[in-house]
């Protein structure tokens, strides 16, 4: 009974604000009517198909941008994460709060940091220009590569967390046994190391895929127009166009294949395996 | 065996398992010096332009440029010259403090329970707190923005204080259940043994342990809030916050002012960081 008393004040405040809303949403995305003369809930399943079809484009480039930025992330944020779990000694809590630095600074204004160092005549490429590396027309911000790299960039704290969480937990002995057994570095790095890391490995995939899939701050500030993602059309569709069925099935089928591929990848791996 | 033997053993065991050429050592090492200084650069970028001397406009109001243009500290001395700017910047801590707050309280609660008690239901628990941390933020916030607009609400600072404390709940819940779980319940049960009721036991004993949980938990719901443009961007109606308002001047230019509030609290998040390691440090070093 003291658990429900623990419990009731906060989930009450979730239920509330979390569950309620989405389950209204649900029920929003089967209604039709216009901006005007209001919206009545008619059961029409067809938005998600219409909505699916319109927003086709957007939906895949959300995922490929997803995959490259997960897939990216986690290549950049190995070798990191293993050397200061395995090398950073006395300084690892230091090498860590350098690593989160970044998130005392509001992410939409690294964002714009980044515009302005990515800008056309801007310290990095006005400078490669300036030499003569590039030429004068060659320009980053509006491509997908700026787009990428940005959600990459501001992700990236979550993608090292897990992995190092998990590289530091790894019983040095283990790797010390497999040099015994006469492997060397990389097979011991191959065989003991990497596999021990996996539940990381795992951890980070979702850390770092969920929010990159749903982003749209770096397709606005870094992108340009044909860079647009799925987040964009529902902040659209919601805040200009004010057509709420549309916005809250796109919201909806971004939540489902989100949850779905999210759970599917834990029954695979087994719960244990995410959630430790 | 005498002991330098041992050492000389070693030592050559050592050499055996280093068979690495020298210069392959170092790329480890810089490696990872480069990519936190990757990591810092746009935020050294920040810092740098909240000098820069641009105002070279003529009339116009002043814009953030993207070339330098010499060294001002004009900046820091106009900083309030903005009012809408000021004044996002006071909704975004406002919200930050008292969401924070209530978020630190009503998760801990959570986290305690999902530690300390088997009950029917917990698994489904588990399970929406795990959904309020990995939903995406575009679909909490157009939820909640639709639930508002469903129900008549006015949108403003009443809405962004609750769904601030709705998104932060979850994160406090896992902090804090994390150090309830690695607790000595013989400790409490001392207590009881000792004559203290349940309640004196919870302020005396319980409390005190978990509170580190908890300061991280609040903590971090602070920095949620700060952080926050998502959500905000769909629930805030007419007020604007700090990262809504700059993404609204993003569109026509960044004035400095913004580059100045941004270095202010930075420092200022350095700061509670710096005081929570070392309160950290000084209870780790009482335990001892």
């Amino acid at each position: 009974m003291a658990a429900y008393g623990l419990l009731a004040p906060g989930g009450l405040w979730v239920i509330a604000l979390f569950i309620v809303p989405m389950v209204a949403m649900i029920s929003i995305s089967l209604q039709t009517g216009d901006a005007i003369g209001g919206y009545t809930l008619t059961w029409r399943f067809a938005n998600y198909s219409e909505a699916l079809s319109k927003n086709w484009t957007f939906v895949v480039r959300s995922l490929r941008n997803g995959a490259i930025v997960t897939a990216v992330a986690l290549v950049l944020a190995y070798p990191i994460a293993y050397w200061i779990a395995f090398y950073g000694g006395r300084f690892k809590n230091v090498f860590l709060f350098i690593l989160l630095l970044p998130f005392f600074v509001s992410f939409v204004i690294r964002t714009v940091s980044w515009n302005l160092i990515l800008s056309d005549n801007g310290l990095v490429l006005g400078t490669l220009k300036d030499i003569g590396l590039l030429p004068d027309e060659y320009r980053v911000l509006g491509s997908t590569l700026a787009v990428v790299a940005g959600i990459t960039y501001n992700l990236l704290p979550f993608t090292i967390l897990p992995l190092y969480v998990s590289l530091e937990r790894i019983d040095r002995r283990l790797v010390e046994a497999a040099k015994d057994l006469y492997s060397n570095r990389t097979e011991a790095f191959r065989k003991v190391v990497f596999p021990l890391s996996l539940p990381g490995v795992f951890a980070a995939m979702l850390l770092t895929s969920i929010p990159a899939v749903g982003d749209y701050v770096n397709a606005e500030v870094l992108g340009g127009p044909g860079t647009a993602m799925i987040g964009n059309i529902i902040q659209q569709e919601f805040l200009t166009a004010r057509d709420y069925p549309e916005a809250a099935t796109l919201a909806f089928i971004l939540m489902a294949i989100l949850l779905v591929g999210a759970i599917l990848y834990a029954r695979l791996l087994g719960t244990e395996e995410v959630t430790t | 065996m005498s002991a330098t033997r041992v050492e000389q053993l070693a030592r050559e065991v050592a050499v055996r398992r280093e068979p690495r050429k020298r210069w392959t050592r170092f790329i480890l090492p810089s490696y990872s010096a480069l990519f936190m200084l990757y990591l810092s650069f746009p935020i050294l970028v920040i810092v740098l332009f909240s000098f820069n001397d641009s105002d070279v406009g003529f009339g116009t109001a002043p814009r953030v440029k993207t070339t330098w243009f010499g060294f001002t500290t004009a900046w820091y001395g106009r900083v309030f010259e903005i009012p809408d700017l000021t004044e996002a910047l006071q909704h975004s801590l406002l919200i930050a403090l008292t969401s924070s707050l209530a978020a630190a309280g009503l998760g801990a609660l959570i986290g305690l329970a999902l530690a300390r008690y088997r009950y029917r239901g917990k698994a489904s628990t588990d399970f929406v707190v795990f959904l309020g941390i990995s939903s995406p933020e575009v679909v909490l916030g157009a939820a909640l923005a639709l639930y508002f607009v469903t129900l008549g609400v006015a949108r403003g600072l009443t809405t962004l204080f609750v769904s601030h404390v709705m998104f932060s709940i979850p994160f406090v819940a896992v902090t804090v259940r994390a150090r309830a779980a690695g607790l000595d319940r013989s400790l409490e049960d001392a207590a009881m043994d000792l004559g203290a009721g349940p309640l004196v036991t919870f302020f005396k004993v319980t409390l005190p342990l978990i509170f580190p949980g908890i300061l991280a938990g609040w903590l971090l719901a602070f920095a949620l809030s700060m952080d926050d443009f998502v959500i905000s961007n769909f629930v805030q109606g007419p007020a604007t916050m700090f990262p809504t308002w700059v993404y609204g001047a993003t569109k026509v230019g960044i004035p400095p002012h913004v580059f100045v509030f941004a270095t202010f609290i930075f420092l200022g998040g350095l700061t509670l960081a710096g005081i929570y390691a070392l309160t950290r440090l000084r209870a780790t070093k009482a335990s001892v």
